[in-house]
């Protein structure tokens, strides 16, 4: 088993939980067809300071509520379509063949996407990740895990980039839970994709050295170890992991065992997580 | 009928599925050299035909090109490959896939499929390698179950260029949609075959399956009729079988008993527990709906309330695993969703009991080898990814389960599923566990569509054998139809007040699920001929006791019903008025014009005759053990360690998503080493420090020789798998599933009201009230060996005690390893003699007799004091001890946290019997050196000091050592049996 290292232990990540106020800048969480975290989701950003509405795709379709109020786009997790299809292609049709102007709007602006596991599929699925130029085509492709069923189960992820995403943080642990994370491309693309800075965080073990895509450290068999990348212009993030569900510090799998050490220690015990950082990011981007 | 057709077959170029797959293909002995997937689309039209050109846009549509290719109307070329095998469904079963890539096709292009138009997916499998006829055969069979698919199968010669055949399962039906009379004027020997077999089908002369009514009850129908002067049309009677059946009065838990059960086993042992711990709790009682709603519900905290409901799903299981256990799973989440006015689902539990899986039974539902049962293995994988499946696309975390074997379980596999919803206590002014349908409601169907899905069960019928009939006897869930009216009712409608009562289409389907709301009006009018089906040429008694799923009914106001309606149609969810709630007192079905069925609500009800059932008591005598204690227990610490009821079955929970909704606190696995709790916590509000603890506890074993401590062991190891996390034990609420078998059977009576005796006494004495509970009385597989000669296999009576608990504190929650160097180790709660029916029995092949018994009273105190130790910090880890004993417990202890131990034993003691001794009320508690003190004064005699954590080996002395194994090689073997999955 390896050993903790050292600056997990310290790690004093505390909830925000609005106290410090919130921004203006709102976020749209996408929802509709099987997409299932937005309200964690939401809880996660209003935790670092950014309100949010969770919208349906079909009331963006029929102009009920519009794109162009918001900063943010979040595509959260969620199994949408029940993964037919392939994981996140029937959304990322929906999506196509029915607010695509408003979306290519959307991204001209100074405007941020995430999108977290199915979002992440759908972000692939539409092309806008990794986006080397405005045509958007499908360049990656989230393929079937390796052993071939989800894969449900804690992971640490290493920044691999200075990115507006990675700013500030050392490491992340939280779940994984994806029946196709299995991150695929062509060696020229990801040779792109090194060259460019775009990936944002890989799979790596507990001691932080590369997962060297063994299982399960690395969960899926990805390329690389890729857990998460970004667009060129680095304004839109995908990543297979959830950080918006270990946000607090009793979400974290090994939270009874790293209890008793801080107890033991004589240290207080932290009520948020590490992976509060990548939510704060956002808060700062928009603070800036 | 569909004349234009096309076939798109998708492929990867590497694919990342083979090595995994074609490993396991391997393992299970079939030498095949390469496999090589292809999925297919059949596009059928007759409306309008696609032009290459459209085609090939459709075809993007579909897969990602990145990593895919396809081919157009044009046979996938794997070249070489012997055999090619293409798996379809069969006519009626929900093709999920088949309908997305519909739904895309009509979103791309802005058209509308017509009626006889359709998508079906298919999946192809190219595989070469040195197979005889008999092993392609065993193979075919190994990727798919005739019940629900169909298959065809391709030489390379006959593949050809042609690739494989267009197919088309359309469901073509020629029934007429008209109610027939039936005549009950009968001889006692026609009427009870009526009951037996059903109601004869005037157009094939053949019967339509079992009623499953009595001949008490067919003289009572028949003289309500004759009351009437007019004889029942079918619909009536499939109507009354419905609701009177077992399955839904759950009469033999209703009826009376002997002479000391007057009033029946439910009333007596579990209402009446409940009844009393309530008064006695008085203002600290934790219920607030127990057995009146879909599911029962406790107080979470001053806003929300917790629900809970543990269903049963076992003959679907048994013939189509997956299907079963998924349409269980999603079944159970609707009786979240129709508890009150809605609650939302937040956790999701399950339990599985099948045979052992390295074996293979040759049994048969038919003679002649007709109609062979599914193997244990094929049962297992089907059941866990079934309710895999459910979870993980409807969002619902499933952290908590358990699997247990026994070879009684081989033919009728048990599949329990269970449902945690979470609700706010009042929304809008209104309280929101309370529901009314009020005379004047809209009566709305929302959801799937109506086929002939479930229509008599489990029965294999005269139709089964027309290529073009839909299935019936199984049916495959479509979680992602379900999630969206999910969504809409508990996230959307429910707040804004839409409706006045909801209830889920479960079993009887409208036929009950319309007549249990008409209660809360007392009355209602259905139009038949409004309900959306999935195909025309449906009977009305069909349409009305369909059990197709994903289907909920709710009772909307007529100043609300645009604004549902409205609602219902932006989410893209079916919704149809099928008829008004009425004050009339009666149930009144219309189809086309005319009245099908008029029966007053009270005789449809509560009409049933009463039953009297006796017991017989049984004395077991099975034979006790004979070996002596070995000199050292390593390779039997190992060998138990293996046993598959006390192994990881690891890979079922990493394959449930248990973190979404981002609650997890306690999951299902827990420690560095990855051992499997006994008990989970969850959040289920945000913002909140409380968590909802859940714990699940059976011991088939112990029924045979003691049902009534068989109950008390389930109830106390359910509420100390809570316990041992910090809950405290006035905050948990119990819920029973008595699953039961020939329970015409005198003596397997005898066993129930036993046990139900053990429940009332157990519930009581805990001061844990029961708040829902099940049963299912008939899970006997009766069918053939290979030679003909007839079988009976039983399941051992099976009780499972599900437990919800709500912790105060969740950063005071204790986990199950152990934790640091130095610790001390403990023992807590005292043994008492027998090991009838433990692990360490069956390991020496013979179960004995005296099943352990339990002093509550004394638990309770220990409990007690153990929730004060908890609340005080002072506990590092605590594991309840269960199956296998004080030995397993520590051994798991100790791998979960990756460290040694060494414990002294107690003198005068039978080390192996100690040491794997199942005696309930006992923890294996790790407290810290400067704990030691606190904790030891807290427990006071109860905790006995054994020894201390450290190191890498786990060693165990009674004078003389008898167990000195390292941690890794204890952790190999708890991780070797299902390694493989």
């Amino acid at each position: 088993m390896n050993p903790r290292i050292p600056e997990r232990m310290g790690d004093t990540g505390t909830g925000n939980d609005g106290a410090t106020g919130l921004i203006r800048e709102k976020a749209l969480i996408m929802s509709g067809y099987g997409i299932n975290s937005e309200m964690e989701t939401g809880v996660a950003l209003l935790r670092a300071g950014m309100e949010s509405d969770i919208v349906h795709i079909n009331d963006l379709i029929a102009g009920k509520q519009q794109l162009s109020e918001y900063r943010l786009l979040v595509f959260p997790g969620g199994f949408s379509y029940g993964d037919d299809t392939g994981a996140g292609n029937a959304f990322a049709n929906r999506v196509r063949n029915n607010i695509w102007d408003d979306l290519l709007e959307f991204m001209e602006g100074d405007n941020l996407v995430l999108g977290i596991c199915n979002g992440f599929q759908i972000l692939a699925n539409l092309g806008l990740i990794p986006a080397f130029d405005k045509t958007y085509t499908r360049d990656i492709a989230l393929m079937p895990n390796t052993k071939g069923v989800l894969e449900c189960r804690f992971v640490t992820l290493k920044p691999a980039n200075e990115t507006l995403w990675t700013k500030g943080i050392s490491y992340l642990y939280c779940p994984v839970s994806h029946g196709e994370g299995n991150f695929s491309c062509s060696e020229t693309m990801l040779r792109h994709l090194e060259e460019n800075h775009m990936i944002a965080f890989t799979y790596c073990r507990d001691d932080m050295s590369p997962a060297g895509g063994e299982y399960p450290h690395n969960p899926n068999g990805s390329v690389a170890d890729i857990a998460a990348i970004t667009s060129l212009d680095g304004k839109v993030l995908g990543m297979m992991p959830h950080p918006e569900r270990a946000m607090e510090f009793v979400n974290l799998y090994d939270w009874p065992k790293r209890k008793e050490e801080l107890k033991r220690a004589g240290k207080p015990l932290p009520s948020g997580s590490v992976n509060m950082q990548l939510f704060r990011n956002i808060v700062r981007y928009f603070g800036e | 009928m569909a004349s234009c057709i096309h076939r798109i077959e998708v492929r990867y170029r590497s694919d990342p599925r083979l090595s995994t797959r074609t490993g396991r293909i391997r393992s299970l002995g079939f030498p095949v050299q390469a496999l090589h997937l292809v999925d297919v689309y059949t596009i059928a039209t007759h409306s309008r035909d696609f032009s290459h050109e459209v085609l090939s846009k459709i075809a993007a549509q579909l897969i990602n090109p990145v990593v895919q290719e396809y081919t157009i109307d044009r046979p996938t070329d794997f070249t070489p490959f012997d055999t090619a095998i293409e798996v379809g469904f069969l006519p009626g079963v929900t093709d999920n896939t088949g309908m997305t890539a519909k739904q895309t096709i009509e979103d791309y292009l802005k058209i509308r499929f017509l009626e006889g138009e359709a998508v079906f997916s298919s999946r192809l499998f190219f595989i070469s390698g040195d197979l005889d006829p008999g092993m392609l055969e065993k193979f075919v069979q190994s990727l798919a179950n005739p019940l629900i698919h169909r298959v065809h199968v391709k030489s390379r010669q006959e593949y050809g260029k042609s690739g494989m055949d267009h197919v088309t399962p359309f469901v073509s039906l020629h029934e007429l949609p008209t109610a027939e009379i039936v005549n009950l004027d009968l001889t006692d020997a026609d009427l009870a075959r009526l009951g037996k077999e059903g109601i004869m089908d005037p157009v094939s002369g053949l019967r339509r399956g079992p009623l499953a009514l009595d001949l008490a009850q067919l003289h009572t129908i028949r003289e309500y009729f004759r009351s009437k002067g007019r004889s029942p049309t079918d619909v009536e009677i499939e109507s009354l079988a419905q609701t009177w059946s077992e399955h839904c009065k759950h009469t033999i838990f209703a009826s009376a008993m002997d002479h000391d059960v007057p009033e029946g086993l439910y009333k007596t042992c579990i209402k009446a527990a409940t009844n009393r711990i309530r008064e006695e709790r008085g203002e600290h009682d934790i219920c607030v709906s127990v057995f009146s709603d879909n599911s029962g519900a406790i107080a979470f905290d001053e806003r929300h309330l917790v629900t809970h409901k543990v269903e049963t799903h076992n003959s679907p299981s048994a013939l189509d695993p997956f299907g079963g256990a998924l349409t269980g799973i999603v079944g159970v989440n609707r009786d979240t969703i129709g508890f009150g006015l809605g609650a939302k689902p937040c956790i999701n539990v399950y339990g599985y009991c099948v045979g052992d899986p390295d074996t293979e039974p040759l049994l048969f539902r038919g003679k002649n080898r007709q109609n062979p049962i599914l193997s244990p293995r094929r049962i297992l994988e089907g059941v866990v990814q079934g309710v895999g499946v459910g979870g993980n696309c409807s969002g619902i975390p499933t952290p908590q389960g358990w699997c247990y074997f026994h070879e009684r379980y081989m033919g009728k596999p048990l599949v329990f599923a269970g449902t945690v919803g979470v609700l706010p206590r009042t929304s809008g002014g209104r309280m929101l566990h309370e529901k009314r349908a009020l005379p004047g409601d809209h009566i709305v169907m929302v959801g799937g569509r109506v086929g002939k899905d479930g229509i008599h069960g489990a029965t294999f019928s005269s139709e089964a054998l027309d290529p073009a009939s839909p299935v019936t006897a199984v049916q495959i869930g479509d979680p992602i139809t379900q999630k969206k009216f999910s969504d809409v009712i508990v996230k959307e409608a429910r707040d804004l007040c839409l409706y006045h009562s909801i209830t889920d289409n479960g079993a009887g389907g409208l036929s009950c699920s319309v007549a249990e709301m008409a209660k809360e009006c007392n009355g209602c009018h259905v139009f038949l001929d409004k309900v959306p089906l999935k195909y025309p040429g449906m009977a009305p008694w069909e349409i009305w006791i369909s059990e197709s799923q994903e289907r909920m009914t709710l009772a909307v106001p007529e100043e609300s019903l645009d604004a549902l309606m409205d609602l219902m149609q932006r989410r893209d969810v079916e919704a149809t008025v099928i008829g008004r709630f009425t004050d009339t007192g009666r149930c009144v079905v219309e189809c086309h014009g005319h009245i099908v069925m008029d029966i007053e609500l009270d005789f449809l009800h509560d009409g049933l005759p009463k039953k009297h059932l006796v017991t017989t008591p049984i004395i077991p005598n099975f034979p006790e053990p004979d070996t002596a204690c070995p000199e050292r227990l390593n390779d039997l610490l190992l060998s138990m360690l293996g046993r598959k009821n006390i192994c990881s079955k690891e890979f079922i929970a990493t394959q449930y998503d248990h973190t979404v909704q981002g609650g997890h606190v306690l999951g299902p696995i827990q420690g560095i080493g990855r051992v499997q709790a006994s008990a989970t916590l969850t959040k289920v509000v945000p913002g909140s420090a409380k968590g909802v603890g859940l714990s699940q506890a059976i011991f088939p074993s112990y029924s045979e020789l003691d049902p009534y401590r068989m109950a008390i062991a389930g109830i106390d190891a359910a509420i100390r798998g809570l316990i041992a996390i910090g809950i405290p034990l006035d905050a948990i609420a119990l819920l029973d599933n008595f699953c039961w078998c020939s329970s015409d059977e005198p003596s397997r009576l005898w066993q129930l009201k036993r046990a139900a005796f053990g429940c009332y006494d157990g519930a009581t004495a805990f001061g844990t009230p029961f708040i829902s509970g099940k049963d299912s009385m008939f899970n006997d597989f009766s069918g053939f060996d290979e030679n003909n000669n007839p079988v009976k296999i039983s399941v051992p009576p099976t009780l499972l005690i599900s437990s919800i608990g709500i912790h105060p504190d969740v950063e005071k929650a204790v986990s199950m390893d152990a934790k640091m160097e130095g610790d001390h180790v403990y023992v807590v709660g005292r043994a008492t003699p027998g090991l009838g029916g433990s692990e360490y029995f069956m390991h020496l092949g013979s179960i004995g007799n005296t099943v352990p018994a339990l002093d509550i009273h004394h638990a309770k105190e220990i409990y007690q004091r153990m929730t004060g130790a908890i609340m005080n910090e002072l506990v590092a880890s605590a594991f309840p001890v269960a199956h296998g004993g004080l030995l397993i417990a520590l051994a798991k202890v100790s791998i979960a946290g990756n460290l040694g131990m060494e414990v002294s034993l107690p003198e005068g003691i039978r080390p192996d019997y100690y040491l794997f001794s199942e005696s309930p009320g006992r923890f294996i508690v790790t407290v810290s050196h400067e704990n030691r003190d606190a904790f030891e004064r807290m427990l006071g005699k109860d905790a006995h000091h054994f020894g201390r954590v450290g190191g890498s080996m786990l060693k165990v002395i009674a004078g003389r050592t008898l167990v000195d194994l390292p941690v890794d090689q204890m952790e190999a073997a708890y991780k070797a049996p299902f390694r493989r999955y």
